[in-house]
């Protein structure tokens, strides 16, 4: 078994400005954090990211590094809208398409079965077809005729999920209960990264939880990096939830440019090390916000 | 069977939402917002019992627990990831009550953007997954800020599919697509007239056909008597207020 182990620099140095680079997690859920850290420091830009968008999208959009974003939803479940994503919109600063929940599923599903797209009746009637005047539909080829959404393939260049357990070998185990569709967005990269709140010996799994958890097979990976508290400050059950002191004060400080400064200085221009230090000692003004 | 008069606002609304899953048997109830949240689960504990809610993660769950019930605290019955999810929307085995930003008079939606898509002033949560739904299984919507802001005459972003646009679509929109009703903490809406647009169903009682008519954005269908909304029965409003919603998250989203 290959050793797939990596450092957050490793993942980075295997990334390009201009890829599309797909994020696992779904609103702000079990987001591969410490992965869009590191892209934040470092000097990727022009990226199209695909995501089932929470503050993976909104950072990345605040940091410039964003050309499109592929999206259903950008959400933090708890506060409704991502502040730094509502702001690239209402700017125009970015691309956008926008598709129904379930046409993102088909397409990461049909780009990971290499197909060129699959049927849905999802999106006719609405303007997703009119807002994105690339999709396509299709008539079927047998006697019902119906005609339906050609959802395309998304293909990407690159993928990062975070799961919570992994072995080096870069098998992932996830032990919340939902593993949305973070398979699909390794089936439907080139180059597919795990980041695991824990690196353990493959044969620690079968202690951690039933075979169902035991779900990114190693078929799908191509490196692994352990990065403890790397969903932060998404959730990340059973190991941790969601930080919603930590979210409350990273959405009000978005709404000032004085306090976003504060933000990132004591946050994010730091190594995941220090940013892990960082948020259990609160930016000052957000101390009683924060804790 | 007796009514109760004292109801408030906002347990008007929840009847209304209750009403929306009459007749239903073994389907996936979601409901988004509190009035839709207590409806689904009042009409489980009284007409439609053979209702399946969710527990708003991954799971179904037994019963119909209060409000705010701790995760540890509710009896799972089946596993229900988001993948799952879509098998149940796309096999129509699902009745829906979505919030709406913005609906208007042929049962569009809207929470994708305010004003023009391309560069909004309003980036809302997104389409998520309205266009889907509702070319697939019942949808009805909840509008819980009844003005002429959200009820408009035509969406600006269309991500829940009405009626004229699957018409337009054409038969394998409409196959399957059905806007039920709407609720708002005005009253009851529907789309059962000729042209499939919005009709005044009942008002909650409080409420006047002229305020209705003002808040609106568009010309509703008023028919010549208007019903007022159904009162709750006894029991029914013992089972919001003692059981299912003690805390009385209901009147912190409708006035009285």
């Amino acid at each position: 078994m290959a050793d797939k182990r990596l450092s957050l620099d490793e993942l980075i140095g295997e990334l390009r400005s201009g890829m599309t680079i797909g994020i696992g997690g779904w609103g702000s859920r079990r987001k591969p954090m410490a992965a869009v850290r590191a892209m934040l420091r470092s000097d990727l830009t022009d990226l199209t990211v695909v995501s089932y968008g929470g503050p993976d999208v909104g950072l990345l959009c605040a940091a410039g590094k964003v050309r499109k974003v592929i999206f259903a939803f950008v959400t933090l479940d708890s506060i409704p809208t991502d502040p730094h994503f509502r702001v690239a919109r209402q700017t125009g600063a970015i691309e956008a398409m926008e598709v129904d929940e379930g046409m993102f599923y088909l397409g990461l599903l049909a780009a990971s079965q290499r197909v060129p797209f699959l049927p849905t009746r999802a999106g006719l009637g609405s303007d997703v077809l009119s807002l994105n005047p690339s999709l396509r539909t299709i008539t079927s080829p047998y006697d019902d005729g119906e005609v339906l959404v050609a959802m395309p393939a998304l293909a990407l260049d690159a993928a990062v999920i975070h799961v919570n357990r992994a072995d080096a070998g870069g098998s992932g185990q996830i032990l919340g209960p939902d593993p949305f569709f973070d398979e699909l967005f390794l089936g439907a990269a080139k180059r597919r990264y795990v980041t695991t709140e824990r690196l353990v010996p493959t044969e620690q799994f079968a202690s951690e939880g039933p075979i169902q958890t035991m779900c990114i097979s190693r078929l799908l990976t191509d490196g692994v990096i352990e990065t403890p508290g790397g969903a932060h400050f998404t959730a990340c059950v059973p190991d941790y939830s969601r930080d919603e002191p930590f979210q409350k004060a990273y959405v009000s400080a978005a709404g000032d440019a004085d306090a976003w400064t504060a933000f990132r200085e004591h946050y994010l221009e730091v190594d995941e090390a220090g940013y892990q230090t960082a948020r259990m000692d609160p930016v000052g003004g957000q101390q009683e916000v924060a804790r | 069977m007796n009514e109760s008069t004292d109801a408030s606002r906002a347990e008007f609304c929840v009847i209304a939402c209750a009403e929306i899953f009459r007749g239903d048997g073994e389907v996936m109830a979601s409901a988004f917002g509190t009035a839709p949240a207590l409806g689904a689960r009042l009409a489980k504990l009284t007409f439609t019992p053979d209702l399946v809610l969710t527990d708003g993660d991954a799971a179904l769950m037994v019963g119909a627990p209060p409000l705010g019930t701790p995760p540890s605290e509710l009896t799972i019955e089946s596993h229900m990831p988001y993948r799952k999810v879509f098998d149940v929307v796309w096999s129509g085995r699902r009745n829906l009550i979505m919030m709406a930003s913005q609906i208007d008079r042929t049962g569009n939606q809207n929470i994708s953007a305010i004003g023009d898509w391309a560069k909004p002033k309003a980036q809302l949560v997104g389409v998520r997954g309205a266009p889907g739904n509702t070319v697939n299984h019942p949808t009805s919507y909840w509008v819980p800020n009844h003005s002429t802001r959200s009820f408009v005459d035509q969406v600006d972003v269309v991500s829940g599919v009405g009626y004229a646009r699957a018409a337009s679509a054409g038969p394998s929109a409409t196959r399957f697509h059905q806007i039920r009703q709407v609720v708002s903490n005005l009253g009851v809406f529907d789309f059962e007239t000729p042209e499939h647009v919005m009709r005044l169903r009942s008002v909650h009682p409080g409420v006047t056909v002229e305020e209705i008519v003002d808040a609106t954005g568009f010309a509703l269908v008023i028919p010549d008597d208007v019903p007022d909304t159904r009162l709750p029965t006894p029991e029914e409003l013992e089972l919001i207020r003692d059981v299912l919603d003690p805390k009385g998250l209901r009147d912190r989203e409708v006035k009285s």
